[in-house]
């Protein structure tokens, strides 16, 4: 399954509920694609709700931590919400656990934004 | 039991669905042999690793090139190899991605996992050119010991 995304503004942040497999070709594209559009229109607040997301590979870690430095580059916040156990295991291994902000609680995550 | 040993070869184009196609057909050949779901999706991930290697960078995305994908089923272990038809390269020249300076870079993440998730790994040079990616995962224990399972990839 690509992936899908639907997004709910909570005041100024940002919650997109991911669904399907972030992988090398349109996943990763996709979740590009994504936030891309999420800073144009100056959302800079963002959670990726990742609890539907099934299957992620090196390119989709590669897109999340892309995702996360020109979120930051652009002066906002990119928090992860949900993981899978895969996924955990994933950022773990990765040592990308400590990178990210994750949250297993969404009311949490939206009001952990510094501003 | 000794079970005989089983090879399966699979030549895949250079082309993105051919990644899909590899982990399928890996996580068909896990199942048939008795490796179970997790075990099975560790495998099927190592291998789209090695093709999106070989995709990427060992055939540059090119079509003309091919990926060659080999099953060794021997008694105590599976071996696969992904073989590209690039210019190679040694396994102690990629960078190591758990590095401080590597950790937010948005590649370099997919020899490191097959390594996590696979007993052995090795990058050989073979004479027929490009890079050859060897892993080698130990069957369960309780593995089946016919091959007829096997037959049903």
């Amino acid at each position: 399954m690509d992936l899908k995304a639907t997004n709910r503004d909570i005041g100024s942040a940002t919650v997109v509920d991911i669904s399907g497999r972030i992988t090398l070709g349109e996943g990763s594209a996709a979740l590009r694609n994504l936030v891309r559009q999420l800073l144009d229109l100056g959302r800079k607040q963002i959670v990726l709700n990742l609890a539907d997301v099934q299957y992620i590979d090196s390119s989709g870690i590669g897109e999340l931590v892309s995702s996360f430095t020109t979120v930051k580059k652009e002066g906002g916040e990119l928090k992860l919400l949900n993981l899978t156990k895969k996924i955990h295991d994933l950022l773990l291994i990765t040592k990308l656990f400590t990178v990210f902000d994750v949250y297993t609680d969404e009311q949490k995550a939206v009001s952990s934004f510094t501003s | 039991m000794r079970v005989p040993t089983q090879r399966i070869e699979v030549t895949l184009e250079t082309l993105l669905e051919s990644v899909d196609l590899a982990e399928d057909i890996t996580l068909r050949v896990a199942n048939a042999v008795g490796f179970d779901e997790e075990q099975g999706y560790r495998i099927g991930m190592s291998v789209r690793e090695a093709v999106i290697n070989a995709y990427t960078y060992g055939n540059n995305q090119d079509r003309a090139r091919l990926i060659f994908l080999v099953f060794e089923l021997l008694p105590a272990q599976m071996v696969i190899h992904v073989r590209d038809q690039g210019r190679g390269f040694r396994l102690e020249d990629v960078p190591d991605p758990l590095a401080e300076e590597n950790l937010l870079k948005t590649s370099g993440r997919g020899l490191f996992l097959i390594r996590a998730f696979m007993d052995e790994l090795d990058v050989t040079i073979p004479q027929s050119g490009g890079a050859e990616v060897i892993m080698t995962k130990r069957y369960p224990t309780a593995r089946p010991s016919s091959p007829a399972g096997a037959s049903k990839v």
